[in-house]
């Protein structure tokens, strides 16, 4: 079935490469196909090729080049901070501490250091998804190592108190890392600013290439390797490098640069349109996430009487292409644990939409999805029953 | 997640029976919001013939097909071979269901043994239905 127009709201998933990262990349899959590791013209062509990307990265986050570590996505990322940073400084300590809306790759990560004999504190977070930097002051204690504290949330967009919180892992000596995939190439990221000593960003997520993602971190801090048997990323990380996909990495990071004050107001602008418009046309709805601290591409609601899946499959049909929060969507068939955290009732969050903006997103487009979404809900409240028994309900008064 | 096939699409896109039967023969409720789908179903009886159903589905893409295509096979069957209408017979008849899905067929057959009970009982005769202890909702690992 063709619908009449494509209107994609899915960039926390993944956005599409930025013509200028694929043109970037395409001569070192042929012509500059190097390794880096050689000593020949070809190899010294692909090394200094990656050595750019690092400090265009870098630039980026405001970090110097060596601090820089390649990997291949942000969950890899995540698992070599948690892990190779609990690892290393184990002999200070054996407690981590971690918010409990977290992405998986943190989480689970967490875990296995919890097999391993570290301790795992996890922190609560309030309805609208923030950590109270006083609940991480009262977490640490002497044996604590490793602060981790997503930038923003991938879900509910919801932007975290990182300054605040490194100003307190500072004073008592613990490392402090963040989760920046969500952030990174849509909101200014500084880790000088931030106060973390490891981040996490990932190319994909911002016009660059799948399969390139970094890992910050600040110089002289010990990190254990969790790739072993080479001597790439400074000896942090075996395996040859994916040249092609970190000179993309190392383009979208430049495009953000320059670009991250203009994306904000265009897409915070699209967002407050799309947000105000299903407001005003959809009744028992719920914004999820911090009504300010949010990041400006996203809109997380929940739909009272009707199930995000099937909302999803009939936008699909009309082109627009969103997430859902629903147990239906997950393999789990458990509703989003970053809902569960933030209180959501567990029936309506089944009945969650996740709609992330971009650059390519028009105002005519979000026009169109206020115009096909109350229509859809409509029709699926029409045949829910618990919608039936609601109207029931406020008729018996 | 696996795809859903064409006929569980044509069915959730363009669901038959949907609806309320208000002087119903049967009702029965089954499932919970929290897990993500509840199923109403109707049923008129004439001479011990299925001769209506209807139904009301909170839920994903499966759980729509399966409750418009259990209705369609009640339609027209006599008390006693309703009974007999299986999860399996439901998928099947839809072109199967993806794995993490079939939780939805079951769901089916238990709203319709559900409506069947009660149509028993408001004949007041000893119901010969068989709830399934619901196995609708072995959650899987994340």
């Amino acid at each position: 079935m063709l619908a009449v127009r494509n209107v994609y709201l899915d960039h926390a998933a993944t956005t599409p490469a930025h013509p200028k990262v694929v043109e970037a990349m395409l001569p070192y899959f042929t012509d500059k196909f190097g390794n880096p590791s050689n000593l020949h013209d070809r190899g010294r062509e692909a090394k200094n090729a990656i050595e750019e990307a690092r400090a265009k990265t870098a630039a980026l986050i405001g970090a110097r080049p060596e601090e820089i570590f390649f990997t291949s996505s942000g969950a890899e990322s995540n698992n070599f901070a948690l892990k190779g940073l609990a690892q290393a400084n184990s002999q200070k300590g054996r407690n981590i501490i971690v918010s409990q809306i977290e992405h998986f790759s943190v989480l689970h990560a967490a875990k296995t250091l919890e097999k391993s004999g570290f301790t795992v504190t996890y922190l609560p977070v309030d309805k609208q998804g923030l950590v109270d930097p006083a609940d991480a002051a009262r977490a640490i204690n002497k044996d604590t190592v490793l602060v981790s504290i997503m930038h923003a949330n991938n879900e509910i967009g919801t932007i975290e108190p990182i300054k605040e919180i490194s100003a307190i892992t500072r004073e008592k000596g613990v490392l402090f890392h963040t989760d920046a995939v969500a952030t990174t190439g849509w909101i200014p990221v500084d880790v000088k600013a931030l106060g973390v000593d490891a981040l996490s960003l990932s190319g994909h997520q911002f016009y660059g290439p799948k399969g390139a993602a970094a890992l910050y971190v600040r110089k002289n801090v010990r990190i254990k390797p969790q790739i072993e048997g080479g001597i790439q990323e400074d000896g942090r990380r075996a395996g040859t490098e994916n040249v092609p996909a970190l000179v993309g990495l190392g383009k979208a990071s430049e495009i953000a640069a320059a670009e991250i004050p203009r994306r904000m107001s265009h897409i915070a602008a699209l967002r407050d349109r799309l947000q105000k418009g299903l407001v005003e046309r959809i009744d028992h709805l719920v914004i999820n996430g911090h009504p300010s601290s949010r990041l400006p591409n996203h809109l997380n609601v929940s739909l009272w009487y009707v199930e995000g899946e099937s909302m999803l499959l009939f936008l699909n049909m009309e082109g627009i292409s969103v997430s859902s929060g629903s147990a239906c969507t997950s393999r789990s068939l458990k509703a989003s644990h970053v809902l569960t955290c933030i209180g959501t009732d567990a029936a309506v969050a089944n009945g969650t939409l996740l709609m992330t903006l971009g650059m390519g997103n028009t105002a005519e487009d979000i026009d169109y999805v206020i115009e096909k979404l109350p229509p859809i809900v409509q029709r699926l409240r029409e045949m829910s029953p618990l919608y039936e028994d609601m109207i029931k309900k406020e008729k018996a008064g | 997640m696996e795809q859903y096939s064409s006929k569980v699409m044509e069915h959730f896109a363009h669901p038959h029976n949907v609806g309320e039967i208000p002087d119903a023969d049967g009702v029965g409720t089954v499932g919970n919001p929290v897990c993500g789908d509840v199923m109403r179903l109707y049923i008129k009886v004439d001479k011990d013939v299925i001769t209506d159903a209807k139904f009301k589905t909170f839920g994903c893409g499966a759980a729509i097909a399966t409750s418009s295509m259990v209705t369609d096979l009640v339609k027209g069957k006599t008390v006693g071979e309703a009974l007999k209408i299986s999860n399996a017979a439901v998928a099947e008849a839809l072109g199967g269901l993806p794995k993490v899905k079939m939780h939805c067929s079951v769901l089916a057959e238990e709203a319709l043994k559900s409506a069947l009970d009660d149509y028993y009982k408001k004949k007041g005769v000893p119901s010969p239905v068989k709830i399934p202890a619901s196995s609708g909702h072995e959650h899987e690992m994340e």
